[in-house]
């Protein structure tokens, strides 16, 4: 009889999963407004877990550890990816609240499935196997395609869903089949047999088509162009609050992944995988500005605008270095704040009770409405990456990677791309600020203010107080690199 | 007195107290909005006067006889980048702090009745674009700088778009976007140079000594942001709109200090950080500045728009900036910088001689004017004191830099003085032209008779401007003294570098002569 695996450092998991049957269990039994309740436990239970995280990630000896026969790891890093991927839920969750009140939606399974997923989420961060990696993947993705069809009364919810589970499926195939190649030629898909299988393996063909296919399938699930179609449907067909968990957690949990595994047991491929990646990068920082220029939705805008803030962040992972790292971690701490701040924004878009999406039911709320303008203002400016706001820090930590790592030609393309991308943000500074009023918002509930105001207040003073934040990213990226 | 000053953290205290403004605005709770613009007006004010008698006390206390950084200030920031929160001013940087706290007050008052719409947001814009104004020039590293340099882009977007003419969006837009090219490629360079240095001070930059290819890049990158800010032919196109579309407080404070901004970047990073490459294209900048002040001087000549008129003549001048600066004499480097300062007072006087007239008439045609002499003689004697500056006459502002500037060229390359001295000539054309056509001629077009002359808030506004532009036509030391030390000690380490590589690469040749190769 073989002995149980040790289980501390899964802990956090644990709890998450129990908790979500737990929720489950709740949300059936209570006839009292089910939904309310069940999200409220939800973002508590992501606070528990965060603490779990936080605790069982960082182990005694600084360095990383492993469970379940190696599957499963936990370090400095995953538990800092974690972190930011609870925050990101936890915001998006609580956006949710107001939301389902407001529609009078009564599924108490919405953040059930959410914390389904988030589990998954946390599970490819830590995975340590290809098997693991898979199964935390599929975990999270199949998750996520119900939330993206959760709407289902409406056709172009449906739409997203179907569309989103098809590609899905078909980047989970690529992806499985590259593992699969992978594991043929190597002979192992552990990550650590991997770094000692692949050490000159650069002439290995079959090695790097397999690598190959899975970039593929990150890239999908990161929506690097030209693998982005899905993503402005989803993001349109979607209900507001899961767009905003759309486009910070999954997001954050692939590029973790995704630095991970390149990184760490491909890191001898990196002269095979940085050409694959830099055309990624390239064509998704420009066509994500460029496209989000001829938006008139919003959340189709938001869309193409996280298409091209994954296109900078994944600069610094082509960097491939600790830099490269630290800057790709800061860069989705920040775009955490200003993501789910906009979203917060776009749920305050209610006119007389109604939801409206267009860019220009914005028109003018600078006079009826100038907390939201202003929150607004300084999260595009932050966007655009202007200083002193947040946003600009990211985009220097990433291309300063790049430049460090030699990449000069990279850098300049994602500044210049970061030009094109200014104009539509400014363009809804404009409409809000120049164009005359339409009509006025109503006024947003406690929770889509408070983490509106959040956001925007943590955007603009974080130029004062960068070193705690930089620090947990810097011991982030370094245990990345220590094994 | 002293030991209080000196364990002041002066540079900081004149950067920051504009934003200590806006937190009080902020806390203005009224619901009648009248009451919310008055308060917002005067609060505004005041703080703009304390920020410009705090940085007149760090004049007082400042030592011409040094070339050193003063009032250094030091403090972490981003450690593990190196990046820290570094603030100094030498004699180059020092009178553009004052410039800058000047100028705010009187475009506070210059706004006092025209804009009326969103005081209080009008405001705040103004103060954050002040810290920034004043940041920017106090900064000694590189990342602080892009910070402050980028960072007004903000405010000042908002004030053209908010508060400016009919085509507002279309210059707002064009403004941004424009500069925020330029920037993101001085931003590149930075990152290069950090990595090429391991550092963002600037202090320490200017005494590292990069290898020529990599001075070459570097400096295009730079040039690439300043050229635009200057704004350099042909890279300013974003001005003449910019400058019509703004209110005329903006159209004061893009004229009198944006400007300044790239002329700086040239004085403080280019020729010290990068003498070769700065020697080496030196001849571009001389062909670009020469095609500016002539090119855009009869451009002027022929404008029907007043403020497109002093817009174009405000790239003409700075051409005259940018071969002083690069002519790297004594003179000529000091004459570029008087010229900034003059430029900053005499052109900004000029928008508000616009903005006096527009705010009656609520046109800035010219053919619209005329005879004005007549019904407004204040007015008529203001303005011709500045067009007059603005031509350079001895005994105003204008006449000491232009002047400093052509000596210190003729001795580098006559001919581009030459070319240069035509710029005096064509302002004198299109500025007298300007001020025969608003000014003198009879007083028949009917909605010009009732218009009133200076009233006694612009009368306070001009006053000091009158004052200045005087005071430095007639004793320009009290100016010139503060930056000679350090002007000196820009131009000699310029020479120094370009020599100590002339005897380096010399050397080399007469090894491998003697080698026989």
């Amino acid at each position: 009889m073989t002995a149980l695996p040790n289980l501390t450092p899964a802990y956090a998991e644990i709890f998450l999963a129990i908790a979500g049957m737990a929720l489950l269990m709740l949300g059936v039994f209570r006839k009292k407004d089910p939904v309310r309740g069940v999200t409220l436990l939800a973002v508590l239970a992501f606070a528990v877990a965060a603490v779990l995280a936080l605790v069982t990630n960082t182990p005694q000896d600084g360095i990383s550890s492993v469970t379940f026969n190696g599957l499963f790891v936990v370090n400095a890093f995953t538990g800092f990816s974690k972190l930011l991927v609870l925050l990101g839920a936890g915001m998006a969750m609580m956006l949710g609240l107001p939301w389902a009140r407001n529609e009078g939606i009564a599924r108490y399974e919405l953040p059930v499935i959410m914390l389904f997923s988030v589990l998954g989420m946390m599970m490819m961060v830590s995975a340590n196997n290809l098997m693991s990696l898979y199964v935390g993947l599929e975990l999270q993705s199949l998750a996520l395609y119900v939330l993206a069809a959760s709407n289902r009364g409406n056709l172009k919810a449906t739409e997203a869903g179907v569309k989103y589970f098809v590609l899905g499926a078909l980047a989970s195939g690529l992806l499985l089949y590259g593992s699969s190649l992978i594991y043929g030629f190597a002979g192992t898909t552990s990550f650590a047999g991997l770094a000692d299988a692949l050490t000159g393996a650069q002439d290995n063909v079959g090695v790097i088509v397999g690598v190959v296919f899975v970039i593929c399938g990150f890239a999908f699930k990161v929506s690097a162009v030209p693998f982005h179609m899905w993503t402005p449907d989803v993001y349109e067909g979607a209900p507001t609050p899961v767009t905003a968990f759309f486009s910070v957690a999954p997001k954050i949990a692939a590029l973790c992944l995704f630095l991970r595994v390149l990184v760490g047991p491909f890191e001898d491929l990196m002269i095979q995988w940085r050409q694959v990646l830099t055309v990624i990068c390239v064509a998704s920082m420009l066509w994500g500005a460029v496209a989000a220029i001829a938006q008139n939705n919003i959340k189709r805008m938001m869309a193409y605008s996280s298409i091209s803030h994954v296109g900078y962040a994944l600069i610094g992972l082509i960097a491939g270095t600790q830099d490269g790292a630290r800057g790709m971690i800061y860069y989705m701490l920040i775009y955490l704040f200003m993501n789910v701040g906009t979203f917060a924004v776009i749920l305050s878009m209610r006119v007389k009770g109604r939801y409206v999406e267009s860019i220009n039911d914005l028109s003018g709320i600078s006079k009826t409405n100038p907390a939201i303008a202003l929150a607004l203002t300084v999260l595009m400016f932050s966007m655009a990456g202007i200083p002193p706001l947040a946003g600009f820090f990211g985009k220097y930590f990433v291309f300063a990677a790049a430049v460090n790592a030699g990449l000069i030609p990279l850098a300049v393309i994602g500044v210049l791309s970061s030009v094109i991308g200014a104009y539509y943000y400014l363009r809804l500074i404009k409409i809000m600020y120049f164009d005359e009023t339409a009509e006025s918002f109503d006024r947003p509930d406690a929770w889509t203010g408070t983490v509106m105001g959040v956001c925007a207040l943590a955007v603009v003073v974080f130029v004062l107080v960068p070193e705690p934040l930089l620090a947990g990213a810097d011991a982030a990226a370094a245990a990345l690199f220590q094994g | 007195m002293n030991g209080f000053v000196e364990n002041l953290p002066l540079l900081s205290v004149v950067t920051f107290t504009p934003l200590l403004g806006v937190l009080l605005l902020l806390t203005i709770r009224a619901d009648d909005p009248e009451i919310v613009a008055r308060n917002s007006r005067w609060v505004t004010l005041w703080v703009t006067l304390g920020t410009f008698l705090s940085s007149l006390l760090m004049w007082a206390n400042f030592d011409p006889g040094t070339a050193d950084f003063q009032f250094v200030e030091q403090a972490a920031w981003f450690p593990r980048f190196g990046i820290s929160y570094h603030m100094g001013v030498d004699g180059i940087s020092m009178l553009f702090v004052i410039l800058s706290t000047f100028l705010m007050p009187i475009c506070i008052l210059a706004s006092w009745d025209s804009i009326k719409v969103r005081v209080r947001e009008y405001m705040i814009s103004f103060l954050i674009l002040e810290t920034m104004m004043i940041g920017m020039f106090c900064a000694l590293d590189m990342v602080l700088f892009y910070v402050f340099f980028e960072g007004v882009l903000i405010p000042m977007f908002l004030i053209i778009g908010i508060w400016g003419g009919a085509r507002r969006v279309y210059a707002a837009f064009k403004f941004f976007l424009y500069t925020l090219t330029g920037s993101v490629l001085l931003l590149v360079a930075i990152l290069a140079m950090y990595f090429t240095a391991g550092t963002t001070d600037i202090p320490t930059l200017m005494t590292t000594n990069f290898p020529f290819q990599i001075q070459f890049w570097l400096w295009l990158g730079l040039f690439a942001s300043f050229a635009v800010k200057v704004p350099m032919w042909p890279v300013h196109t974003w001005l003449p709109d910019a400058h019509v579309q703004a209110p005329t407080a903006g159209s004061v404070i893009l004229a009198g200090v944006l400007l300044k901004m790239g002329a700086y970047g040239f004085l403080r990073f280019s020729m010290p950080m990068l003498p070769l490459a700065s020697e080496y294209f030196t001849p571009l900048v001389y062909g670009l500045s020469i095609i500016a002040v002539i090119y855009t001087s009869l451009v002027a000549l022929a404008q029907e728009d007043m403020k497109k008129l002093i817009a174009y003549s405000s790239v003409a001048h700075m051409g005259f900036v940018t071969v002083g600066i690069f002519a790297a004499t004594q003179q000529a480097v000091q004459g570029a910088i008087y010229q900034m300062l003059s430029h900053g007072v005499v052109s900004g006087a000029l928008f508000l001689c616009v903005g006096v007239v527009y705010d009656r008439l609520h046109t800035r045609e010219i053919s619209r004017y005329g005879g004005l002499v007549n019904n407004m003689p204040k007015y008529a004697f203001v303005f011709m004191l500045m067009m007059l500056a603005s031509v350079g006459l001895p005994g105003t502002a204008g006449f000491v830099g232009e002047f400093l500037i052509l000596t210190g060229v003729f001795q580098v390359n006559t001919w581009v003085a030459l070319f240069t001295a035509t710029g005096v000539i064509l302002g004198a054309t299109y500025m007298l032209y300007l001020y025969r056509r608003v000014i003198y001629g009879e007083l028949t077009k009917e909605d010009l008779k009732g218009m009133l002359d200076l009233s006694g808030r612009e009368t306070v506004i001009f006053a000091p401007l009158c004052i200045v532009v005087m005071w430095m036509g007639v004793y320009p030391m009290s100016f010139l003294s503060v930056m000679d030390v350090s002007v000196a000690k820009l131009v000699a380490d310029y020479h120094n570098a370009l020599d100590a590589h002339a005897a380096a690469t010399g050397l080399v040749d007469g090894v491998s002569l003697a080698l026989g190769r």
